[in-house]
C-alpha cells in the first residue's frame, strides 16, 4: 500500500530533521512521491543534456571554429541525445504516468508499490553511470571519458576495435540497466490499469491519459526489450569474442541498425503518446468541452501503436535495402500519419465551439498543436525515401525530431506541469511567469529549429564538429545558436517559476482548472491514501456529472 | 472538499477486474518473448553465413531426452499447483521437487552438450557466427531456466517449512506461468536450432 | 484582459508571418553566402537521379504545403474565434462529443493522400534504384576509410584518393558513372547533394549508387554518417569534366609515378621511413593500401580528404603532424627531420 508517512501540508511545519525527511523520500513506494522523484531527476538531466546543447552550438556558431575539439564535440552529441532519451524524456513521463494514473482511475496506489520504487532507483541509477564515463571511460590510461558513438552506437563503431576503452560500455549498461527499470514500471502501469480502476471505470470510461498511458505501458514492453537484446549482443561481441556485428566474421553492421530500430521507432511513439495524454486532458478543461471523439482517439492511439512498429527501416533509407523494402516502409511510415491526424483534427474539434481560456497551460497546448503539425508534415516529407536519400542524417532531419521532441513533446510537457504543479505542490505556478516562460520559449524554439531545416536542406550533416564556410552554413548557423541561448533563459525563467511558486504561489485548492477527472476530487497535495473511501464513477467525466447534475455525461455516453 | 463522487445507482454490479499476479506476468512475459525473438531472429539470420568452423549440422545432436525431461516438468507444474489449490500438500510438494530435479536434469544436459562442443568440437561463442547465436540463444535460455529453478527452490523451502498452503495458490500460479514460459521458449528454441538449422 | 487575449493571438499571428518572412530571407542570404558553382543544394540537382528526387520532392512539399495551410488555418481560426469572453458569464459552452461523419471524413481524406503520395514516391524509388546500367557507363568502386575516400576504376587501372573525376553525360549519349560503395572499417555515406541522394558504405555489406551529370563543373559533399572523431573532415570533391578534359585525365592517371631526378632523396626518406607501409606509388615498390595512394597526388586540389588545400606548406605540416590539420586521422606524425622533411615534401610535389 501507500508510505505510512502523511505528508505535512504545505505552510503547516512542525521542526522537522531533515534526515528524517529525506529518508522519507529515499525509502518511499508512494506513487505520488516516486513521480516527483521521477520528474526531479528528469529536470537535473535536462539542465545537464542542455548544457550539453549550448556547448555543441557554441561550437558550431561558426566555421572552423575550436570551442571544443573533436572529441569532446563528439562526446557532447552522444551524451546529449543519450540524456535527453533516456533520462529526460522516459523519466519524466513515466513520472507523470506514476503520479496521475492512480488517481485517475479511483486507486490508493500502482498495483505493485516496491516494483514501483525498484524501477525507479534502477533508471537514476542508469543515469548515474551513464555519467560516470566521465571520470572511468577509458579504463586504459585511468583518465575517464564519456562515450563518442552516438546515441544509437552503429556497429561496428560501438565494437571494441573501433571504440576501445570502456566508454561505449557506460552507454550499453547505462541503458540495460534503465531499460531493466522501464520494463519494471510498463508492468506497473498496465498491472494498476487493468486491475485497480475504481467501480464503474469500464475501459471506456477512463479518461484518455490513462488510456494512453496504458498503450505506452504496452509499447515499452515490445520496444525496449530489442534494445535490451542488442545490447547483450554487443557486450557478448565486445568482452566474449562473439560475433554479432563483427563484420570481419561475417557479422551485419545492418541488423544492428534494424534491432536497434525496431526498438528506436517505437520509442518515439513511446515518448510522444504520453504528451498526446496530457493534451487530450488540458486542451477539453480549457476549451471548456469534452474531448471531441473519445472512441476514435482510442482507436488511433491503439492504431499509431501498432502500425508504429512496422516502420522503424525508414531511419534505414539510405543503407541499401532494395527498392521493395523501401517502398514497403515507405507506405506504413505515411499510413501512421493518418491516425496521427486525425488525433489533431480531434484536439482541433474540441477548441471548435468551445470557450478558451490562454491559462499558460492552454499556450503550450496550442504550441504544441502547431508544432507538432509542421513536425508531422516533414516526417511525411522524409517517409518519401528519395526525398529522405537527401534529408537523411542531414540537419533537416535534426531539425525535424527536434521540432517533435522540443515543440511537440516539451510543449506538451510544459503544460502539463503548469496543469498538474496545483495538485501536486498546492500552489498555483505563477501566471506572469509562465507567460514569460512561454513567449521566450517560443521565440527561442522557433528561431533555432526553424531555421535548423535549411542548412539540411543546404547539404550540412549531421554529427560534424565543424565545417567549410562557404557552403550557405554560416550565418544560419549563428542564428540557430544564439535561438539556444534564448531557450536556456526561458528553461530559468521556468526553473526560477517552479521554485518561487513551490513557497510563494497562491493557494491552489482541490480543483483550481474547473476540471473533470477524478484527481481533481481530493485535496491538492493528495493525502497519502488519496481517497478516503474508493469512488465509484458511471461517466468519463465523474467531476462533471457532480457539478452538472442536471445534465451529466452519465446520459449521453 | 474532501471528496468523493457520489455513488451512483446501477454503478456497479459486478466489479470484476483481473488479478494483478498474473498480469504482471503475463506482461513479463511479453517483454521477455520480445528478448527472445531478437536472438532466434540472430540465430536465423546468421544461418549458413558461418565462414570458418563446425555448422550445426556437424556438431549438434538433437537432446530428445532432455527436452522430455523439461516439457515434462511444466505437466508436474501444472500438477502440483492443482494439488496446492485443494490442499493437497504432500502431492504439492513432491511434484514440485520432481519440477525442479526435471529442471535441474535440463539443466546439466545443457551443461554436457556445451561440454562435448566446447572440447571435441572446438566449438565456443567466438569460433564463429554459429557459435556466437548459438551459446547466447541456448545460454540465454538456460539462464531463464536457472532464475526459475532457484525460484522454485525457494518456494521448495519455504514448502518443507510448511509455510506454502492454499493461500499461497495464486502466488504459486502465477511462478508456474513463468515456468511455462521458459518451456515454450524451449519449443521454440529447439525448433529453431534443432529442427530448422539443421 | 479581452484585450490581452486578443493581443496574444494577433501577437502570434505576426510572429508567424514573420518568421516565414525571415526564413526565406535567411535561406537567400545564405545562399549568396555559397560559393557559387560550389553548392550543396539539394535543390539545384544536377543529376538525374537528384533531378527526380527533386521533382517528387516539389509534389510533397506542394501536397503538405496544402495541408499545413488548411489546417494551421483551422486551428488559428478556432483559438481566435472561440476565445472566451467575459460577456460569457462563466456559461459553458455546448458539450460536443464528437461526430462519425466528421471522423469518417477525415480518416478518408487523410488515406486518400497517403495512396496518392506512396504511388508517386514508389515510382521514383524503382527509377533510381533499379536503374539498369547501361553499356556506356563509368565503373567505380568506392571504398570508405576512416576518414578518407579510396576510388579504383577497374577497367581503367586506376586508383585515387579523395577526387572523384567522371564523365559528364547527356541524354542522347549517356554516360553515367556507377559506383560500387564498400568500406574498410566503420559505416560512411556518400553524400554529393547535387548530384544524387545519399547511400551508406558499409562494411560487408556492398551498395550501388548512380549519377549522370548534365553540366561540367566541381561538385563538393561530404560523409554523411558518423564514422568517428573526423568524420566531419571526410569530404568529397567532384570534378565532372568534358569528354576530352575526361580522357586526358585517365591517360595522366595511367602513367605510374613521374620519376625526377632531383627528387631521388625524398624518394630514399620515402622509401626508408614507415610511409611505404600505408601509402602507394604507382611504378615504385611502394604499395600501402592502408592510406590514400599518392601516385598522382599533385593532380588533386586537396589533401586529407579535402580537409587543406594541396599547397606546400600544408603538405609539409600534414606530413609532419597531422594533427594540426586533423586530428584524430590514423596517420601518424612522422617526426622526420627538417631535412627529411623538405625532401619528401619536395618528392610529393613532383607526383603530378
Amino acid at each position: 500500500m501507500s508510505s505510512n508517512v502523511i505528508p505535512v501540508p504545505v505552510g503547516q511545519t512542525e521542526a522537522r530533521p531533515w534526515v528524517d525527511e529525506l529518508h522519507q523520500w529515499l525509502t518511499t513506494v508512494d506513487h505520488k512521491r516516486l513521480g516527483i522523484l521521477y520528474i526531479a531527476s528528469a529536470l537535473l538531466f535536462l539542465m545537464i543534456g542542455g548544457v550539453e546543447a549550448l556547448i555543441i552550438r557554441i561550437q558550431l556558431m561558426h566555421s572552423h571554429n575550436n570551442f571544443v575539439s573533436p572529441e569532446v564535440f563528439n562526446r557532447m552529441f552522444t551524451m546529449h541525445g543519450t540524456t535527453m532519451i533516456f533520462f529526460v524524456a522516459m523519466p519524466v513521463l513515466f513520472g507523470f504516468a506514476n503520479y496521475l494514473v492512480p488517481l485517475m482511475i479511483g486507486a490508493r496506489d500502482m498495483a505493485f508499490p516496491r516494483l514501483n520504487a525498484f524501477s525507479f532507483w534502477l533508471s537514476f541509477l542508469g543515469g548515474l553511470l551513464l555519467y560516470f564515463s566521465f571520470l572511468g571511460g577509458s579504463g586504459l590510461y585511468g583518465a575517464g571519458n564519456a562515450p563518442d558513438v552516438g546515441w544509437w552506437s552503429y556497429a561496428p563503431l560501438g565494437a571494441r576495435a573501433f571504440s576501445p576503452g570502456h566508454s561505449s560500455d557506460y552507454w550499453t549498461l547505462a541503458l540495460l540497466v534503465s531499460g531493466f527499470g522501464s520494463i519494471g514500471t510498463a508492468i506497473n502501469i498496465i498491472a494498476t490499469i487493468l486491475c485497480l480502476r475504481c467501480p464503474g471505470m469500464k475501459l471506456n470510461r477512463m479518461p484518455l491519459l490513462v488510456w494512453m498511458n496504458l498503450v505506452m505501458a504496452g509499447m515499452v514492453l515490445l520496444a525496449i526489450t530489442p534494445l535490451s537484446a542488442a545490447q547483450i549482443m554487443l557486450l557478448i561481441d565486445r568482452y566474449l569474442g562473439g560475433h554479432f556485428f563483427d563484420t570481419q566474421a561475417g557479422g551485419s553492421a545492418v541488423l544492428w541498425m534494424h534491432f536497434f530500430w525496431i526498438f528506436g521507432h517505437p520509442e518515439v511513439y513511446i515518448l510522444i503518446i504520453p504528451c498526446f495524454a496530457f493534451m487530450s486532458e488540458i486542451i477539453p478543461v480549457f476549451s471548456r468541452k469534452p474531448i471531441f471523439g473519445y472512441p476514435v482517439m482510442v482507436a488511433a492511439t491503439v492504431c499509431i501503436a501498432f502500425v508504429s512498429m512496422s516502420v522503424w527501416a525508414h531511419h534505414m533509407f539510405t543503407i541499401g535495402m532494395n527498392s521493395y523494402a523501401n517502398s514497403f516502409f515507405t507506405l506504413t511510415t505515411m499510413a501512421v500519419g493518418v491516425p496521427t491526424g486525425i488525433k489533431i483534427f480531434n484536439w482541433i474539434g474540441t477548441i471548435w465551439g468551445g470557450r478558451i481560456q490562454f491559462k499558460t497551460a492552454m499556450l503550450f497546448s496550442i504550441g504544441f498543436l502547431f508544432q507538432f503539425l509542421i513536425a508531422g508534415l516533414t516526417g511525411i516529407m522524409m517517409a518519401a525515401s528519395p526525398f529522405d536519400w537527401q534529408l537523411s542524417l542531414s540537419y533537416f532531419v535534426v531539425a525535424h525530431f527536434h521540432y517533435v521532441i522540443v515543440g511537440g513533446i516539451l510543449f506538451a510537457l510544459f503544460g502539463a506541469f503548469y496543469y498538474w504543479y496545483p495538485k501536486m505542490t498546492g500552489r498555483m505556478l505563477g501566471e506572469r511567469l509562465g507567460k514569460w516562460h512561454f513567449w521566450l520559449f517560443l521565440i527561442g524554439f522557433h528561431l533555432t529549429f526553424d531555421v535548423m531545416h535549411i542548412p539540411g536542406i543546404l547539404g550540412m550533416p549531421r554529427r560534424i564538429y565543424t565545417y567549410e564556410s562557404g557552403r550557405g552554413w554560416d550565418t544560419l548557423n549563428f542564428i540557430i545558436s544564439i535561438g539556444a541561448f534564448i531557450q536556456a533563459l526561458a528553461i530559468l525563467v521556468f526553473v526560477a517559476n517552479l521554485v518561487i511558486s513551490y513557497f510563494k504561489g497562491a493557494r491552489a485548492g482541490n480543483d483550481p482548472w474547473d476540471a473533470w477527472t477524478l484527481e481533481w476530487s481530493i485535496s491538492s497535495p493528495p493525502p497519502a491514501y488519496n481517497f478516503a473511501t474508493v469512488p465509484t464513477v458511471a461517466s468519463r467525466r465523474p467531476l462533471w456529472d457532480l457539478k452538472h447534475p442536471e445534465d451529466p455525461d452519465s446520459r449521453y455516453e | 472538499m474532501s471528496a468523493t463522487t457520489a455513488p451512483f445507482p446501477n454503478a456497479a454490479e459486478n466489479w470484476d477486474l483481473p488479478s494483478r499476479g498474473k498480469v504482471a506476468m503475463a506482461c513479463l512475459i511479453i517483454a521477455e518473448s520480445a528478448i527472445f525473438t531478437i536472438f532466434v531472429v540472430a540465430y536465423l539470420f546468421y544461418l549458413g553465413k558461418s565462414t570458418p568452423g563446425p555448422t550445426p549440422s556437424q556438431v549438434l545432436e538433437t537432446p530428445i531426452f532432455y527436452t522430455i525431461c523439461l516439457l515434462s516438468s511444466s505437466l508436474t507444474i501444472h500438477l502440483a499447483a492443482k494439488f496446492l489449490a485443494r490442499g493437497i500438500i504432500f502431492a504439492f510438494l513432491g511434484l514440485w521437487l520432481l519440477t525442479i530435479a526435471l529442471g535441474g536434469l535440463f539443466l546439466f544436459g545443457t551443461a554436457m552438450e556445451w561440454h562435448r562442443l566446447i572440447y571435441e568440437h572446438g566449438l565456443t561463442i567466438s569460433t564463429n557466427l554459429f557459435g556466437t547465436t548459438y551459446y547466447s540463444l541456448v545460454g540465454l535460455h538456460a539462464f531463464h531456466v536457472t532464475a526459475g529453478l532457484i525460484m522454485l527452490a525457494i518456494v521448495a523451502v519455504f514448502g518443507r517449512a510448511g509455510r506454502v498452503g492454499m493461500k499461497q495458490s495464486y502466488h504459486i500460479e502465477v511462478l508456474a506461468m513463468y515456468w511455462h514460459f521458459v518451456d515454450a521458449v524451449w519449443i521454440v528454441v529447439f525448433t529453431v536450432v534443432y529442427v530448422l538449422g539443421r | 484582459m479581452l484585450a490581452r487575449r486578443t493581443k496574444s493571438n494577433l501577437c502570434r499571428g505576426w510572429q508567424i508571418a514573420l518568421l516565414v518572412f525571415w526564413s526565406v530571407s535567411a535561406l537567400r542570404a545564405a545562399e549568396a553566402d555559397a560559393t557559387p558553382g560550389h553548392g550543396t543544394n539539394i535543390f539545384s540537382p544536377a543529376s538525374t537521379p537528384a533531378k527526380s528526387i527533386f521533382d517528387l520532392s516539389v509534389f510533397v512539399l506542394a501536397i503538405t504545403g496544402i495541408i499545413f495551410l488548411v489546417v494551421f488555418g483551422l486551428l488559428l481560426y478556432s483559438v481566435v474565434r472561440f476565445r472566451g469572453r467575459a460577456a460569457d458569464g462563466g456559461r459553458e459552452p455546448a458539450q460536443v462529443y464528437g461526430s462519425m461523419q466528421i471522423e469518417l471524413a477525415w480518416t478518408i481524406i487523410p488515406i486518400l493522400i497517403v495512396v496518392v503520395l506512396f504511388l508517386a514516391t514508389a515510382r521514383v524509388i524503382h527509377a533510381v534504384q533499379d536503374a539498369p546500367e547501361p553499356a556506356g557507363a563509368l565503373d567505380v568502386i568506392a571504398i570508405g576509410h576512416q576518414y578518407w575516400w579510396e576510388f579504383r576504376y577497374p577497367k581503367l587501372g586506376i586508383v585515387t584518393a579523395n577526387e572523384l573525376h567522371i564523365p559528364v553525360s547527356d541524354h542522347d549519349h549517356p554516360t553515367p558513372t556507377f559506383l560500387q560503395l564498400l568500406s574498410v572499417d566503420t559505416d560512411h555515406s556518400f553524400w554529393v547533394p547535387e548530384l544524387a541522394g545519399k547511400t551508406d558504405l558499409i562494411p560487408n555489406h556492398p551498395n550501388r549508387l548512380w549519377m549522370d551529370p548534365q553540366r561540367t563543373g566541381i561538385f563538393l559533399g561530404q560523409c554523411a554518417q558518423y564514422c568517428g572523431v573526423q568524420h566531419a573532415k571526410m569530404l568529397l570533391r567532384v570534378s565532372v569534366d568534358g569528354p576530352e578534359d575526361f580522357a586526358s585525365w585517365v591517360h595522366a592517371q595511367q602513367k605510374p609515378a613521374a620519376e625526377d631526378a632531383g627528387a631521388i632523396a625524398g624518394r630514399r626518406v620515402f622509401e626508408r621511413n614507415a610511409c611505404m607501409n600505408c601509402h602507394a606509388v604507382g611504378g615504385t615498390s611502394a604499395d600501402g593500401r592502408f592510406g590514400p595512394d599518392l601516385t598522382h597526388l599533385m593532380s588533386r586540389a586537396t589533401i586529407a580528404a579535402g580537409a587543406a588545400e594541396n599547397t606546400h606548406d600544408n603538405l609539409r605540416l600534414w606530413i609532419q603532424n597531422p594533427s594540426a590539420i586533423k586530428p584524430g586521422s590514423l596517420m601518424p606524425a612522422m617526426k622526420l627531420s627538417d631535412a627529411d622533411l623538405d625532401a619528401v615534401v619536395n618528392y610529393m610535389e613532383t607526383l603530378h
